[in-house]
């Protein structure tokens, strides 16, 4: 059975006429990183923060791992799924320790259990454990949401909810805070949803992208088959599904190979630049261009398994885009 | 300055009237003033409608309002406390309001979403981070306690304004200086305690003074 299941929820806000979130149904796999994907007032956060109750559902049904959420007091409901918004909402009374066992004290762990749970937290979100005793002042924006993230990871719950939790900062830690959580997911193997309006993000984030316009879903499938296939138009200009780069961004090199078979023995001569079979084919691309279009070897553990050229790369694209994985 | 040193025990004993009579009249207005100012921050309706009352209250000018409590008082320190509470809950309601309303939203959503209830919230992060801003309101309704209290000895209440009152009555000047010097002292002394205490109250709570590492 799905861990979530959300049956026709719907979200009328007091004073409005358009419910925010209208008649909402879909099935979350535990383990599933889902990414809601919208522009601003189509819901996204509304859906979100129901989920919590933060906001009461209108009418329809939510349950989390076969439990109605409204069968048990929402903090109780609360304080068993992680919370991440963007403004980090860290206690700045507070320091990083004191912020990171705010939910194990709510729960009545131990005191042994909070500290050593505090010291494995910073090692996953790679913050030294000298940070401890600093007030969130006192850390940069990127250290300041790894705080936020190991604060809600502390009860090791199985659900996380993440509002924007990068959408406040630059660029380049961005990216490298989207690494991190790529990479404790998985180690941890959380259910995720993840609000953003950023398509990158979301592309590189998801398993499943839910595409949200005006409080409905308009499609919710892996960023491959809806970069293959949107379902309208909205959602062709929304992910910008014609950016062939975007596509190529979400193949490897691997599925590139694949279909194309060994082809042949090339003894390498000389020192080349050569590609991972997991390097993605827009990174490929650009590698392949820049040696002057020169088919590259793709190299894994000292053995060639084949060449990438621009016509695998050509190939490999008008495929994927008609024959979708499952 | 001759009366002040002659008549010191006295004027000290005065000083220590005063300081009963203050603190005792801050203490009951805080405790008046918190959940008042609790309720009205979460209730914005009641807000205007409280404020306004309390406004009105603060605008009686404290001689009347002394009197006017002596029908069901009596003198003495009752009316005087009475009335200094009833002075200093405007400034302290609504810096209890300010404080307590003007917290980031986002820290109040991110306690909520970790399953904080009503009450863990308040006392686990929304008074905190509003003291500073109400602390600021108890040094200004001190100050103002001070200063109307002096008038309180009109109806009997002691303190500090026996020398001027006095001093007028008697026409000895030496009185009324040593009166008004002692008022003052007392007043910056309570204002720069208070503030002192305000100071760290403030950096604590905003995490700028804890030692790194």
């Amino acid at each position: 059975m799905a861990f979530i299941i959300a049956d026709r929820l719907t979200k009328t806000f007091p004073g409005e006429t358009r419910p925010a979130v209208d008649q909402v149904s879909f099935e979350i796999k535990q383990g599933e990183f889902v990414v809601l994907l919208g522009p601003s007032g189509c819901g996204k956060t509304t859906l979100l923060k129901m989920i919590n109750r933060l906001y009461e559902p209108t009418s329809g049904r939510l349950l989390i791992d076969g439990v109605d959420v409204r069968s048990m007091p929402a903090t109780a409901l609360r304080r068993r799924i992680g919370y991440v918004i963007q403004q980090t909402g860290l206690f700045p009374h507070l320091r990083v320790e004191q912020n990171i066992a705010v939910v194990p004290q709510l729960l009545r762990w131990d005191r042994a259990r909070i500290e050593a749970r505090i010291d494995e937290l910073l090692d996953l979100v790679e913050l030294p454990r000298s940070y401890r005793r600093r007030y969130p002042r006192q850390l940069s924006g990127g250290e300041q949401q790894r705080v936020g993230l190991a604060r809600a990871l502390a009860a090791d719950p199985s659900l996380m909810l993440m509002d924007e939790p990068f959408g406040a900062l630059d660029a380049i830690t961005r990216a490298r805070l989207q690494e991190e959580l790529l990479r404790i997911q998985q180690r941890l193997h959380k259910t995720i949803l993840f609000v953003t309006h950023d398509v990158d993000e979301a592309l590189r984030l998801a398993d499943r992208l839910l595409i949200m316009r005006a409080g409905r879903i308009v499609q919710f499938d892996t960023p491959l088959a809806v970069l293959a296939e949107p379902a309208d138009d909205f959602v062709r200009d929304l992910l910008g599904a014609d950016d062939v780069l975007r596509r190529l961004s979400l193949l490897t090199v691997a599925d590139a190979l694949a279909s194309d078979g060994m082809n042949g023995d090339h003894t390498a001569h000389g020192i080349q630049e050569t590609l991972n079979p997991g390097d993605n084919l827009r990174e490929a691309l650009i590698r392949v261009l820049r040696s002057g279009g020169q088919p590259l070897p793709v190299v894994e553990n000292g053995r060639q398994l084949g060449r990438i050229s621009p016509d695998i790369i050509a190939s490999a694209l008008t495929r994927k885009t008609h024959a979708l994985p499952d | 300055m001759r009366y002040l040193i002659d008549n010191f025990p006295y004027v000290l004993s005065l000083i220590g009237q005063h300081l009963v009579m203050s603190g005792l009249s801050l203490a009951i207005a805080l405790v008046i003033a918190l959940p008042i100012g609790i309720v009205c921050a979460r209730v914005a309706r009641l807000r205007n409608l409280v404020l306004g009352i309390l406004g009105v209250i603060y605008t009686i000018p404290s001689l009347s309002l002394f009197v006017l409590l002596i029908p069901f008082t009596g003198l003495g320190l009752r009316p005087a406390v009475i009335a200094l509470v009833a002075y200093a809950q405007l400034v302290l309601v609504r810096n209890v309001v300010v404080g307590l309303t003007g917290i980031d939203p986002a820290i109040v959503e991110a306690a909520r979403g970790m399953g904080m209830t009503a009450a863990q919230r308040l006392w686990r992060v929304e008074l905190p981070l509003a003291l500073p801003i109400i602390l600021a309101g108890v040094r200004v309704a001190m100050l103002s306690i001070i200063a109307i209290g002096t008038i309180a000895a009109f109806i009997n209440a002691g303190g500090l304004g026996l020398l001027l009152f006095d001093g007028v009555r008697s026409s000895n000047p030496e009185k009324i200086i040593a009166g008004a010097v002692a008022v003052s002292a007392l007043a910056i002394s309570a204002n720069g305690i208070l503030w002192l205490i305000e100071q760290r109250v403030f950096q604590a709570t905003r995490g700028v003074t804890g030692t790194k590492n």
